[in-house]
């Protein structure tokens, strides 16, 4: 399971999207490697990626993917970072 | 875990900004004064909004304020802005803001580090209004859990 978090300049935002969907993943039990990564790079970083999580913001710069793209309101929300992983994962 | 130090030249409280571009330009201005990076990283932290839209609001109030890793960037380091009267960045949900730090960081690499402590500090939801509130850089250093100078 791959998880890739997206951000505009792939530093910051991503990296706490990234180390509280790690919290999450760890909470729920769920073994997933989860990267930080930036909109320019997503093609080659969300390649082998199940989920992109991102802000709704970002959305729309995504482009085509395979992966399921999980939006995410408030990066400190653990609930809402649960609840939609595990809907996107469960 | 730990944040980068907070000076309290890294600190503005109550400020004014008529605009999310005056918002962003204080917390650069204060990652100047602190010492931490150059007026131009400023001018690209704007950028990044410009590009990419305000997404960089990442919860209610608050924005982390950013860009990548430059020569104008000197060492790690946060400040802290809060505004008297709260600023649309342009965000879907999580307007206006009150609150932008301002992230600094030297290679990719060592933004977790950092971004790991502030996750910890802002996942508990009251952090953003008692920063928000604080009236002097101590309250906002005991918020935060920083320290004033680096560590020896």
């Amino acid at each position: 399971m791959k998880i890739v978090a997206i951000c505009g300049a792939g530093v910051g935002t991503s990296g706490i999207l990234k180390v509280n969907a790690e919290r999450v993943l760890d909470r729920l039990g769920i073994d997933a490697e989860v990267t930080a990564s930036d909109v320019a790079s997503i093609a080659t970083s969300a390649a082998q990626a199940q989920v992109i999580l991102t802000s709704p913001e970002l959305v729309d710069k995504i482009g085509k993917t395979f992966a399921d793209i999980v939006v995410i309101e408030n990066y400190f929300d653990l609930e809402e970072l649960e609840r939609k992983l595990d809907k996107a994962l469960g | 875990m730990t944040l980068p130090p907070l000076p309290n030249s890294a600190i503005a409280l109550g400020q004014s900004a008529a605009d999310w571009r005056e918002a962003i330009r204080l917390a650069g201005a204060a990652l100047v004064d602190s010492g931490v990076a150059d007026a131009s990283y400023t001018d690209r932290m704007v950028d990044v909004i410009e590009e990419f839209g305000a997404y960089i609001v990442i919860a209610p109030g608050l924005a982390l304020a950013h860009a990548r890793p430059g020569n104008d960037v000197h060492r790690e380091g946060l400040a802290v802005v809060t505004l008297a009267t709260p600023v649309p960045f342009g965000h879907p949900h999580n307007d206006p803001v009150s609150v932008i730090l301002g992230l600094a960081v030297t290679t990719p690499e060592s933004h977790v580090t950092s971004v790991a402590a502030l996750a910890n500090v802002f996942n508990d939801a009251s952090a953003i209004p008692a920063v928000a509130a604080a009236t002097t850089p101590d309250a906002v250093r005991a918020v935060l859990g920083a320290t004033e100078e680096a560590a020896a």
